[in-house]
């Protein structure tokens, strides 16, 4: 398996491609995956070996369709494998959990900023809201809840049923968080259907800011207070509710529970990121179904050549909110299952800092590209959760620096950032697509960039 | 024109013309009324409004960095706030140390140490601008337009971190040497301090040095006519490169001014001080229309009230998503700001 040979009977021209560049990809890609997934990470070296097949039969076999289905059952096989092979508390199983939950957000952005081009510097405030979805609806938050304040539960498990406050099972949380983050997502993207590339980014930069300005001082929000619904809210959510916790919090979460069994435990990993998994393995499906399908080559053509795509038939508003919508339903996916996984939402969290460091996943591994998305997602979540704070723990004489390297975390990511655009733009492992119209450009040497004509004219159009 | 308009264009075409206006207007008059019945006097709205100038004569010099560089290469300069946040560091983390400015010193050397001061903090920040344009913005400059925006985030990023190294994660005080909340007079029950004082009387120079330089000098020419049409600039024997050079160069010197007058009236320094700033900044300069100099000026002082209402009646802890919300609103109803034009200005 871990040659390169031909897996099928190989009746026509099963051929790997066998250029320079290839080879040298081959010879660079594989050996670098294997030595950062057991060196780094801590990968059981036989499971490391076969995700190194597995990409080098991507690499060879870049357009073969049978090669492609090969892989995608062999990637998601060795996937389900994966955590019964390491320790279940370990280390591993903890950053390998994690970089499933944050793939399922890069995942997301890339949909808004890779695909339809719309720079989106505001993607915590999705991640917030799904988060605090989770601290709305499966918590003790509002612990008046309920008749006689016994609380609320539909479909929880028995430990969980006898606990104040209001508590949903996770999968219901799940469906309301991703409601509440598409509506939310295209409230954010209507001011900025008007407005070109630069001034999108600003006011979804604003947005976020304001939710998480809103989410860390949502204590002072007293739901009597509202106008209007301020009784039906109070009936609903118990005497004394406000909006958030602020800067304390919410927390403890309700673990995930699925109908059997008792809820997931705090140490033992394998649940979590099988279900982290399953998402990643949804967001996937709709990632590639979306990006072949009507909508997502208007993205690509809104993404293009904004006026172009219009006098093609492209309905902006539509597909331009779409967008917001699809990928604020992801970033707010993940917020619930990470405030479950972490038992706490920490508003603190909410910050630009988050946003960029999302973006940087989708950077790194190329926009619109949905295998260098996953690239850049390991990366980042393994450099931050990991290798920073081991970096960190390690003796300081060996720097002789003092300094506290993880406040040093975002210059890494606006290297990163600075870096990739300046040398790679079409990040680690460029679409296809993308790859050639960066050529072109460099090529051309024309002033006007992609996104500039069309955003330009269309200011100008608005006129 | 077409002869005959339908209600709703009407109604669109004085919500363009006057929505923002009125958005203005809304904290000021509610809380002015507010007063009026309250103590019968304007006196604390007043105060509101004379903290407000100072402060926003803070973002009126960073507001027109950025309208600058946008005019010009039409790119959000993300890093310039924390240009402004090197200028406050370089002069009140190091330079007052160096050349040992203290409360003590007297009046003579105290002028003279801030003059020097300024220029320190103009250089620095200036020559920082022109450096980051280098590196990150010019070898992008035919890339997609997503691209320069994007190193623009990194450098303010990595901007940030240089602030933590130098003089750590938290807020440090700097010495008061112009004590800024000293009383200087009161007209009416509206104080004004000194602090005020300097920071208006800072500013106003330099605006109308700016202005003059880019209206009156052949540089400033040159730099009108690139913003312009670069292409056609080139032709006629501009060297584009050096007048965007140029621009950055000037956008970072009123930065640095500003990092100087913020350090001296808010008597704290620290690493992030450049973010909040920049982004309070950009929407003073959007308010006003971006690409012009005046609007990015009165946007500052603008801003400057709003959030000193604000801080006052609402809580500082909701300033900014008030801002931010303004910012949201004006990209709404009028992107093209107060001052601005409805086609792309300047550029």
């Amino acid at each position: 398996m871990s040659t390169p040979e031909p897996t099928t009977n190989g009746r026509t021209g099963l051929q790997p491609k066998t250029d320079r560049r290839t080879l040298i990809t081959f010879a660079i890609a594989v050996p670098a995956l294997i030595i950062f997934a057991t060196g780094l990470l801590g990968m059981n070296f036989l499971m490391a070996l076969i995700l190194g097949a597995i990409i080098g039969l991507r690499i060879l076999f870049p357009d073969d369709r049978r090669v492609l289905v090969a892989v995608i059952v062999l990637a998601i096989g060795w996937a389900i494998l994966l955590p019964f092979l390491h320790d279940e508390g370990g280390d591993f199983m903890n950053i390998a959990t994690l970089i499933l939950a944050y793939a399922v957000m890069a995942l997301g952005l890339n949909i808004i900023v890779g695909y339809a081009g719309l720079l989106d510097l505001g993607y915590v405030a999705f991640f917030a809201l799904g988060a605090l979805t989770a601290g709305w609806f499966m918590s003790d938050f509002y612990a008046n809840a309920g008749k006689g304040g016994d609380g609320i539960h539909v479909l929880v498990a028995d430990v969980t049923q006898n606990l104040f406050g209001i508590h949903f099972n996770f999968l219901i949380v799940v469906v309301v968080a991703i409601v509440v983050t598409t509506i939310a997502g295209m409230l954010i993207g209507l001011p900025t259907l008007r407005l070109r590339g630069d001034y999108i980014a600003i006011v979804t930069l604003a947005f976020g800011e304001i939710v998480g300005r809103i989410v860390i001082n949502g204590d002072q929000i007293h739901y009597k207070d509202v106008p209007l619904l301020g009784d039906t809210l109070t009936d609903v959510f118990g005497k004394g509710a406000v909006f958030s916790g602020g800067r304390e919090g919410i927390g403890p979460i309700d673990k995930i529970w699925l109908f059997v069994g008792e809820p997931f435990k705090a140490l033992d990993l394998r649940p979590w990121y099988l279900v982290a998994l399953a998402m990643v393995l949804l967001v996937l499906f709709v990632n590639y179904r979306l990006r072949d399908s009507r909508l997502g080559r208007a993205w690509i053509a809104l993404r293009e050549d904004e006026v172009a795509a219009a006098s093609m038939g492209v309905p902006l508003v539509k597909t331009k909110l779409l967008a917001y919508g699809t990928g604020a339903a992801f970033g707010g996916m993940a917020g619930v299952f990470l405030a479950s996984r972490l038992s706490v939402v920490n508003a603190d969290q909410f910050q630009f800092f988050f946003s960029i460091f999302i973006l940087a996943m989708v950077i790194l591994g190329g926009l619109g590209s949905i295998e260098g998305v996953l690239v850049g997602a390991a990366v980042l979540v393994y450099l931050n959760f990991k290798f920073i704070p081991d970096l960190n723990a390690k003796p300081r004489e060996w720097f002789d620096l003092d300094l506290d390297l993880s406040e040093l975390s975002s210059a890494i990511y606006g290297f990163l950032l600075v870096i990739m655009m300046v040398l790679r733009p079409e990040g680690l492992i460029p679409e296809r697509r993308r790859k050639l119209e960066l050529a072109e450009h460099v090529g051309a040497g024309q002033t006007a960039g992609l996104g500039d004509a069309a955003g330009q004219d269309t200011f100008e159009a608005r006129a | 024109m077409p002869v005959r308009s339908s209600t709703g264009d009407r109604i669109r075409k004085y919500l363009s013309e006057y929505g923002l206006i009125a958005l203005l207007l809304i904290m000021p008059v509610v809380y002015g009324i507010q007063d009026i019945s309250d103590d019968g006097s304007l006196a604390r709205l007043g105060n509101n409004i004379v903290d407000g100038l100072s402060n926003g004569a803070i973002w009126a010099l960073i507001a027109m960095g950025y309208t600058l560089v946008y005019g010009i290469i039409e790119l959000i300069n993300f890093a310039h706030g924390e240009v402004f946040m090197i200028g406050s560091l370089v002069t009140a983390a190091w330079f007052w140390g160096v050349i040992g400015l203290t409360e003590q010193t007297a009046i003579l050397g105290l002028i003279i140490g801030l003059l020097a001061s300024l220029v320190v903090a103009m250089v620095t920040s200036g020559t920082l601008n022109v450096m980051i344009e280098r590196v990150a913005y010019r070898p992008l400059r035919t890339a997609p337009k997503l691209a320069p925006l994007i190193t623009a985030v990194g450098m303010s990023f990595i901007l940030q971190n240089v602030g933590i190294l130098w003089i750590g994660g938290s807020q440090e005080g700097v010495p008061e040497l112009i004590d800024p909340q000293k009383e200087l007079f009161t007209i009416g029950g509206v104080q004004v301090n000194q602090g005020d004082v300097l920071s208006v009387a800072t500013t106003i120079p330099l605006v109308l040095l700016l202005t003059t330089f880019i209206s009156q000098s052949r540089m400033g020419r040159a730099m009108r006519a690139t913003a312009q049409d670069p292409e056609a600039a080139r032709l006629m024997g501009i060297n584009v490169d050096t007048t965007i050079s140029l621009t950055f160069l000037l956008g970072g010197l009123m930065a640095g001014a500003a990092g100087l007058i913020y350090a001296l009236y808010q008597t704290t320094i620290w690493y992030f001080q450049g973010f909040q700033a920049g982004l309070i900044a950009f929407t003073a300069a959007v308010m006003g229309g971006i690409g012009n100099l005046q609007g990015a000026v009165l946007g500052g002082f603008i801003i400057g009230i709003i959030q000193q209402i604000s801080d006052n009646r609402i809580g500082g802890e909701w300033t900014p998503a008030i801002v931010f919300a303004y910012l949201v609103l004006i990209m709404v109803f009028r992107p093209q700001g107060l001052l601005g034009e409805e086609t792309r200005e300047a550029g």
